[in-house]
């Protein structure tokens, strides 16, 4: 057994306290969470195995393999990511909840908002990562060429939204008594706009159609990420505090 | 150091703490004890600003809640019986992790000192998902300390301990408070409690029942003491 | 537990009694539509409905703000009251319009901006609904519930914007575009603006009963608590 030594913590600190730096705790929220999904790689594994099943089953419910691919390839797509950033959602919020942790990130000495953002960019990131790993598969089984700049640049601006909404609604859902079931319950109906718009722009640089056809959807993109971020911001601390 | 008049926090409709009065001078070991559903976690989540008060003055350090709660969580150490460690990550991380939100100025040599004193150096790079619940609540006390907090915060840090465990966290409880800081524990073992606070309150159906330190307990038991406030 | 004030009561018999006038007017008063027949009349009602769903939309939108500003819980059962009725009158609105669009278009359903967002909007009000059921603590039910009316309040639009550019068939009322153009006569557009009015009043009155429900029930809340301590 470790003999505990009696000497008493030395304090290096005289009278000034060290101000909390709001970018460094978001930074160190966001780095916590995925260094600890490095080791247990539990939230990744489940979400790609998720989302490869899903592009399975859709060959067998849409015959994806037929001419028309597409048109409906961006639909199919976006339904996997949907689906399978939920599963991320839920599991980064529940390992806060469970063990008390949310306690621990609220006694910080920060914005509460910094929590949102911290988290957030944690969120994005296994989203965006899963999506890195998906396209390729997906090209390859279905023979497309998904290499393509706009769809990419598609596929953030609409994660970017979803994870904004998702993780303020996250927080919310791990609150109640439902909680997992709750989550896409209480996303999908507010995310349609993202959905709708990434999937007829993703559509649209796939069939290669005039930029003209894609602007309004990348607008809405743009224009709900920016609504939806800031107001996720100002109201984050409504869904924390007791 | 802490001060609270007429505390009310209500749920809905449901009262539970019902005009609290309590004041604790700087380098005061509170004891607060009472019965299961007294309001004792309820009021300290409150001094801890993780709870908003109803009605009522809060002070901790000097700082209005909920006003303030910034400059207060600056000041404040707390230990609840959830560990609020990340299983996944080491000791040594879990513990960069909370230095960079408290901004925390030469990490690592703090980090060292402070597993140093909670007897857990030798385990820095070993994942808290293989710690047994002492060393868990070890780990926790360090985490609560790595700021150097003027408060600390204690609610039922015995719980799941073993003998042994229970007595390295006296060793531990006693080094932090030896400093000079201001401890508010709740607990159930009351032997515990004597040995290690200067004061006792009894909370009771959500107001302090009663109150005395070492000193006015003089020869009668705590239990006694207890018993009577529950009664009266 | 306080009696119905006057100006309710008098509300209850003159929504009633409108209701009725307004009926008729559809039924009987309004010329009969040459290309559709019969079937058209329920349109006064459709609309009218919608209309009124609406009118809970926004109220519950700005109601949540006003919570979330204020902290002060009588906000709370107010926003509730305007989730609950305007999802009623969506629901009604919704189903007429099917009855009215089978015979217009021969289909029960259609993709068209504005029925598929009155479903999407039902679908927000579930929603909220079922997180509230999923919460004990009255506060934090009140603080979740506004925060998610207040994303369903600026998601919706959004919705509706974005499928408004995927396309519309849905009939514009009074002129202006689209492939089919529905002029209305004089005495229709008095039976439709009366319908709107009538329902406008029939709102106001179950907004009152509801919101005084909800106020008995907190107040039953109490008593038991008062009971059981």
């Amino acid at each position: 057994m470790d003999k505990l030594p009696l000497t008493t913590l030395r304090t290096p600190f005289t009278n000034q306290r060290p101000q909390s730096n709001y970018l460094r705790a978001v930074l160190a929220i966001a780095w916590k969470d995925l260094a600890a999904e490095l080791r247990s790689r539990e939230l990744l594994s489940s979400m790609l195995v998720f989302s490869l099943l899903v592009i399975l089953i859709f060959y067998f419910a849409l015959e994806l393999d037929v001419k028309a691919r597409e048109g409906i390839t961006a639909g199919a797509l976006w339904v996997t990511f949907a689906f399978a950033g939920t599963l991320g959602l839920n599991r980064s919020m529940a390992v806060e909840k469970d063990r008390g942790c949310l306690d621990g990130l609220l006694l910080a000495p920060v914005d509460r908002s910094a929590i949102y953002f911290g988290k957030a960019i944690s969120n994005l990131a296994f989203m965006l990562i899963v999506e890195a790993v998906v396209l390729p598969v997906y090209s390859v089984m279905y023979n497309i060429n998904l290499f393509n700049l706009g769809l990419i640049g598609v596929t953030l601006l609409g994660s970017v939204g979803y994870i904004a909404v998702g993780t303020l609604l996250a927080a919310m859902s791990v609150q109640t008594r439902t909680r997992d079931v709750l989550l896409p319950i209480l996303l999908f109906p507010l995310v349609i706009p993202v959905l709708v718009a990434a999937v007829k722009a993703s559509s649209g640089f796939l069939l290669a159609l005039e930029m003209s056809e894609i602007l309004p959807w990348l607008n809405i993109l743009i224009v709900y990420d920016v609504i939806f971020i800031a107001v996720a911001f100002m109201v984050f601390d409504y869904v924390v505090e007791e | 150091m802490i001060e609270v008049k007429k505390l009310v926090k209500r749920f809905g409709m449901k009262a539970v703490l019902r005009g609290v009065d309590f004041q604790v001078e700087p380098g005061e070991f509170v004891a607060l004890l009472g019965p299961n559903g007294a309001g004792k976690t309820t009021f300290l989540r409150i001094l801890s600003s993780l709870s908003r008060p109803s009605m009522g003055l809060v002070k901790v350090a000097g700082f209005a809640l909920p006003a303030h709660s910034a400059s207060v969580r600056q000041r404040l150490g707390v230990v609840s019986h959830m560990p609020l460690l990340y299983g996944d990550l080491t000791a040594e991380e879990n513990l960069q992790f909370y230095g960079r939100i408290y901004n925390i100025p030469a990490l690592n040599e703090r980090i060292s000192e402070v597993l140093d004193m909670v007897g857990l150096a030798t385990r820095r790079r070993d994942m808290v998902r293989t710690f047994s619940r002492g060393m868990q609540q070890r780990l926790a006390i360090g985490r609560a300390v790595l700021h150097d907090p003027d408060v600390m915060l204690f609610d039922e840090p015995y719980t799941g301990l073993d003998q042994d465990a229970s007595e390295m966290l006296d060793g531990v409880l006693k080094n932090v408070a030896a400093v000079g800081r201001t401890v508010v524990m709740t607990s159930h073992d009351l032997a515990r409690a004597e040995e290690l606070a200067t004061r006792f309150d009894i909370l009771s159906r959500g107001v302090i029942a009663a109150s005395a330190t070492h000193a006015e307990l003089g020869n009668s038991n705590l239990l006694t003491f207890y018993k009577q406030a529950l009664a009266g | 537990m306080s009696p119905q004030p006057r100006v309710l009561k008098v509300l209850n018999v003159l929504s009633a009694l409108l209701v009725l006038v307004a009926f008729l007017m559809a039924m009987f008063y309004a010329p009969l539509e040459k290309v559709m027949g019969e079937v058209q009349r329920v349109f006064y009602f459709h609309v009218a409905t919608a209309w009124v769903g609406m009118l809970g939309f926004i109220a519950a939108a700005v109601v949540a703000v006003i919570f979330l500003r204020t902290q002060d819980l009588k906000w709370d059962v107010i926003g509730l009251a305007a989730v609950e009725i305007s999802l009623v009158f969506f629901l009604v609105a919704i189903v007429l319009g099917s009855i009215w669009a089978r015979p217009a278009w021969g289909t029960w359903w259609t993709w068209e901006p504005r029925l598929t967002t009155a479903a999407i909007l039902e679908m927000v009000y579930l929603a909220y609904l079922l997180l509230r059921q999923g919460i004990e603590d009255p506060d934090r039910r009140a603080r979740f519930g506004a925060v998610y009316t207040l994303l369903g309040g600026l998601s919706v639009p959004l919705t509706f914007i974005s499928i408004r550019i995927f396309r519309t068939i849905h009939p514009v009322v009074i002129g202006g575009g689209g492939s089919e153009k529905m002029g209305m006569t004089g005495s229709m557009v008095a039976t439709m603006l009366f319908s709107i009015a009538v329902f406008s009043i029939v709102f106001v009155t179950l907004f009152w009963h509801r919101i005084r429900l909800g106020q008995f029930s907190d107040k039953v809340e109490q008593l038991k608590l008062k009971v059981t301590q």
